[in-house]
């Protein structure tokens, strides 16, 4: 058995899962202040006394990382910066508490000028003495060479409560990413600590010892332990349960859109061959562009409680939402009201709705149903038009290469899966508008904590071999060895699965669920002087996001 | 330093990474990896005034609108080129609808050496992108006043070639010394057709110079020539090489130079041109001419092993460019005057000109004439011979066509049969219309 729990800013959601049915399942309001007491609700209503023994494995999605950057419930971070040439600090997007090196390492790794020992060992007293606990150490082209960043460890680690390093944050290149995804990491390292704390003290106290899983941005999961050391990699992982949740239920192979329609705003996520997609560079959090691998989503300003209002005599839906629909005692129209007058559901308070449409009608000289049919039809326009906009969006993503110009995959999804409230009554006419199948999956209200039990570890790992300079770089993982001359691609490859095969084994995968593959492959004639010198070959392997065993592609989770 | 108002810059960046003329040329997959490299790690492109936009792909339509190929476009051409002529097509549809307020082309293969007649590929360069761009831009937009600055090191004889009876379209061309260095021309007098005089200029400037030369050439020749053009539109043809460490020229230019350039200059559009030195130069300039087109602080860009001193320029060198700039001002002061001087009563001007296309090792013969007009460019016939065997006749009518040109144009290609000619052509670049027999 499979306890997913998803603890998102209202609800808590929960699921036990039994070979692949789900057996129960259960929602509570949750406690901000305390998520546990909402773990502690939810796992009650789930497991008892004779079945805590059966579960295999727990995995949790929290809104904890989330929560403490949206409200700024954040620690001081001491960064120290090794920037070079290049942007001037004046445009790097940083707060106090900061500190730009000497040190510079370039674009193939090679070191320029050293750090300053003297100028590092005082910062590190300047951040002490100020009773700062955490540190940031972060260096442009860090994941290429990431020397100097454990040189400056070494000489402030002993003095402060947590340090990360830039270059283990991710592997690809993008020195302010790389400064908000340290910076982040840290600023919540304590927080997230003592919550990892108190989830294990509660799971053993409630007898169960099987491995509990953190769900990540990326829609991976990753042991509990593990994610003590990034806790920035759990950022925004509700979306991400949610989309995992519909791949799971619907068994999901080719190209697809996915909405969360909810009451204020409906995500967008986009599936290419039953595979969601990634944020190209990484997720953004509270205008903080990190490097963190996450799921592509779009939110949009158009849900059930959208305030409905008529702008030049044109209905327009959204984007704020203010209070709830008209039939629940809000105070405009929403089209949960339109939808209501429509008929299509029975929930609310139908005079209310069809008092907040009237003025409306009027306005449109139209009858009522007229009136309510067009705010209907409005919205799904919106939320389609939308949709294509996202889609084409992704289709118009820079190339770098002609074969990707030519014969490049574009997306051409022909279905369409609809989760939230109004999932039900909106999802006919969006399929119709996006020339679509619709489909509500089964379990939708629920989507996002099956997606959290099913989901499977995943990691990505990023190697760049240089044969010139012989060395080999494995860049999220700090790690440098010497290579031969005539080092290839195959090798490069070989080794990259290798480390990424232990590193996912160690972060809690089962054997059977590590499908490798090769996301990026390039190797480039280094020439100089008129002579080849080497080879530049850079490979990029991940674990393909996805579900756990026994729930291969094309299957569906049973009812 | 003040704060400087922000532009929205486009940047078409595409690298061909898996494209080369051959294995070991400069202009190979490498080429912009480590540009790439120094971009994203800068993160350039999270800048909410630098948009990233995918390039589109020109066609043999776009081509033929400013090349006469042979046999066609699409044998002089593979996929390479046209996206690196879509992408400049890219730049330009951004800029003009207002998207962007400028753009930057970082594409390859390059184009400034093709010339209007393509038989083949010359100074890595198959088809001009940037000729491409600008007769893409009055077709579509409408007839513009258009300058381009071309600051390559080696001289843009093609763009030359293509504007050189085109009293609309300003070819500005700093280099170094043709004496010194390939394709040999770009000396002060080629100054234009007979009808476009001082439409073209040409500044030739000495091996070895440096920061202080180009901008003092930028701050008296280029900026005032400008002044008094008055384009609609100005398009950097950006070429990177000469840097002061790039491997096949001899210049001692810097990021830090070109970015000021870029600053001073405010092209609309720029498009990459060459630039070898793929390591050491093309990162930190690409980074500096993007942060100067988006009015980013880019002060704190330079190459690992700058030395402004080091690589100052001799006092000697500084006389020599000074005179230089005096000079071209003086020509193009007197612009005016030189028409009745150097043509006479001739109707016709005729010239004639041998064609070497180094990359494919093709020979070209070819003939020019051109109708002596007040009204208008003029228009152009030439007469071309390859030793591919191919022979071809082209009537080409200028933009802002005068009847008589028109009239004159359109009877010449009637009653020109094929004879011993493989292909007779007829371009009408102020109709789009491109005919063939």
């Amino acid at each position: 058995m499979i306890l997913g729990i998803d603890v998102g800013g209202t609800h808590t959601d929960a699921v036990l899962i039994d070979h692949f049915a789900v057996l129960k399942k259960a929602k509570v309001l949750t406690d901000e202040r305390n998520l546990v007491t909402s773990l502690l609700s939810v796992t009650k209503a789930l497991v008892d006394e004779s079945t805590v023994h059966q579960l295999e494995r727990v995995v949790l999605s929290t809104t904890i990382s989330t929560n403490a950057i949206v409200q700024n419930k954040v620690d001081r971070v001491g960064m120290l910066l090794v920037s070079g040439p290049g942007l001037p600090p004046a445009l790097y997007d940083v707060r106090q508490d900061t500190c730009f090196m000497s040190g510079y390492i370039n674009h193939r790794g090679m070191e320029i000028v050293g750090i300053d020992r003297i100028e590092a060992a005082r910062m590190r007293d300047r951040f002490r003495s100020e009773g700062i606990l955490h540190v940031g150490i972060v260096g442009k082209f860090s994941t290429r060479n990431p020397r100097q960043e454990i040189e400056l460890r070494e000489i402030v680690r002993d003095k402060f409560r947590h340090v990360s390093l830039g270059h283990r944050m991710s592997g690809h290149l993008n020195f302010p990413r790389r400064i908000a995804t340290t910076y982040l990491n840290e600023a919540i390292w304590d927080l997230y600590h003592r919550f990892v704390k108190e989830v294990l003290h509660f799971v053993h106290a409630r007898g169960i010892n099987v491995p509990i899983y953190i769900l990540k941005a990326d829609g991976g999961t990753f042991d509990i332990s593990q994610s003590v050391d990034f806790p920035v990699q759990t950022i925004l992982s509700g979306p991400a349960a949610s989309i995992m949740g519909i791949l799971t239920t619907t068994g999901c192979n080719s190209d697809a859109i996915a909405l969360d329609i909810g009451g204020t705003t409906t995500d967008i996520a986009v599936f290419a061959d039953g595979v969601p997609l990634f944020e190209p560079f990484g997720v953004t959090i509270e205008g903080h562009k990190t490097l963190i691998r996450g799921l592509r989503t779009r939110s949009i300003g158009v849900g059930g409680d959208s305030v409905v209002r008529l702008r030049e005599g044109r209905l327009s839906v959204g984007p704020e939402r203010d209070g709830p629909a008209a039939a629940f005692g809000g105070p405009f129209p929403t089209p949960t009201d339109a939808m209501i007058v429509l008929g299509m559901t029975g929930i609310g308070d139908p005079d209310k709705a069809a008092a907040a449409i009237i003025p409306l009608a009027d306005a449109l000289q139209c009858p009522i149903g007229e009136a309510a049919r067009a705010i209907f039809r409005e919205t799904c326009l919106q939320i389609a038009g939308h949709v294509r906009d996202f889609v084409e969006e992704i289709n118009n993503q820079p190339v770098y290469t002609i074969h990707e110009m030519l014969d490049g995959k574009r997306l051409n999804p022909r279905r369409l899966y609809v989760v939230g409230g109004p999932a039900g009554l909106l999802a006919p006419e969006l399929g119709g508008l996006l020339d679509c199948e619709a489909h509500v999956p089964v379990h939708a209200e629920v989507a996002n904590a099956i997606g959290a039990a099913l989901a499977r570890t995943t990691a990505e790992m990023t190697l760049l071999a240089d044969t010139e300079q012989r060395t080999l770089t494995i860049c999220e993982e700090g790690l440098q060895t010497a290579i031969p001359p005539g080092f290839t691609m195959e090798e490069v490859v070989r080794i990259g699965s290798e480390k990424l095969r232990k590193k996912v084994l160690k972060m809690g995968a089962a054997e059977e669920d590590l499908e490798i593959e090769v996301v990026e492959a390039q190797e480039f004639n280094m020439v100089r002087e008129c002579y080849t010198t080497g080879k530049n070959i850079r490979v990029k392997v991940q674990i393909k996001p996805g579900c756990i065993a026994d729930l291969k592609r094309g299957d569906a989770l049973c009812r | 330093m003040p704060l400087k108002p922000q532009k929205r810059t486009g940047l078409i960046f595409f690298p061909a990474f898996d494209w080369a003329i051959s294995p070991n040329h400069p202009e190979r997959e490498e080429r912009l990896l480590y540009t790439q490299d120094q971009v994203f790690e800068e993160g350039l492109l999270d800048f909410d005034n630098i948009r990233e936009y995918k390039p589109g792909i020109a066609t043999a339509e776009d081509i033929n609108r400013a090349h006469i190929c042979v046999p066609d476009a699409g044998s002089v051409v593979t996929e390479s080129h046209l996206i690196s002529a879509g992408g400049a097509i890219t730049a330009a549809d951004k800029v003009l609808t207002g998207e962007v307020d400028n753009a930057f082309a970082l594409v390859r293969p390059p184009g400034h050496h093709a010339m209007l007649v393509v038989h083949g590929a010359r100074g890595f360069c198959n088809v001009n992108i940037e000729a491409i761009m600008i007769e893409y831009i009055r077709h579509r937009y409408g007839p513009k006043r258009i300058a381009v600055v071309d600051t390559d090191c080696h001289h843009g004889d093609g763009t030359q070639d293509i504007y050189w009876n085109d009293p609309d379209t300003l070819c500005i061309s700093i280099h170094q010394d043709g004496r010194t260095l390939y394709p040999g021309t770009g000396s002060r007098d080629e100054f234009g057709g007979p009808n476009a005089l001082g439409a073209t200029v040409n500044i030739p400037l000495p091996p070895q110079t440096s920061d202080e030369g180009f901008l003092m050439v930028l701050d008296r020749v280029i900026l005032p020539i400008l002044d008094e053009f008055k384009p609609d539109l100005i398009i950097n043809s950006a070429g990177q090489d000469n840097h002061y460490t790039d491997p096949i020229t001899n210049m001692r230019f810097s990021a830090q130079g070109y970015a000021l350039l870029n600053e001073r200059l405010a092209p609309d559009i720029a498009v990459l041109e060459g630039g070898y030195s793929i390591e050491k130069a093309l990162p930190y300039v690409n980074v500096g001419i993007i942060l100067a087109m988006a009015g980013l602080d880019y002060s704190h860009v330079r190459e690992p092993d700058y030395d402004p001193v080091a690589l100052r320029q001799s006092a000697d060198i500084s006389r020599t460019i000074e005179e230089e700039a005096a000079k071209v001002m003086n020509l193009w002061k007197g612009r005016h005057e030189m028409k009745a001087k150097l043509v006479g009563a001739a109707r016709y001007v005729k010239r004639k000109k041998c064609i070497y296309y180094d990359t494919d090792g093709i020979s070209e013969q070819q003939e020019e004439t051109v109708r002596v007009c007040d009204d208008c460019g003029g228009l152009v016939m030439i007469e071309s011979v390859a030793d591919t065997g191919n022979r071809i006749f082209a009537v080409i009518l200028p933009g802002r066509c005068c009847p008589e040109c028109r009239s004159h144009g359109e009877m010449f290609y009637e009653k020109t049969n094929r004879g011993k000619h493989n292909r007779i052509y007829f371009q009408d670049r102020e109709r789009g219309v491109f005919l063939v027999k």
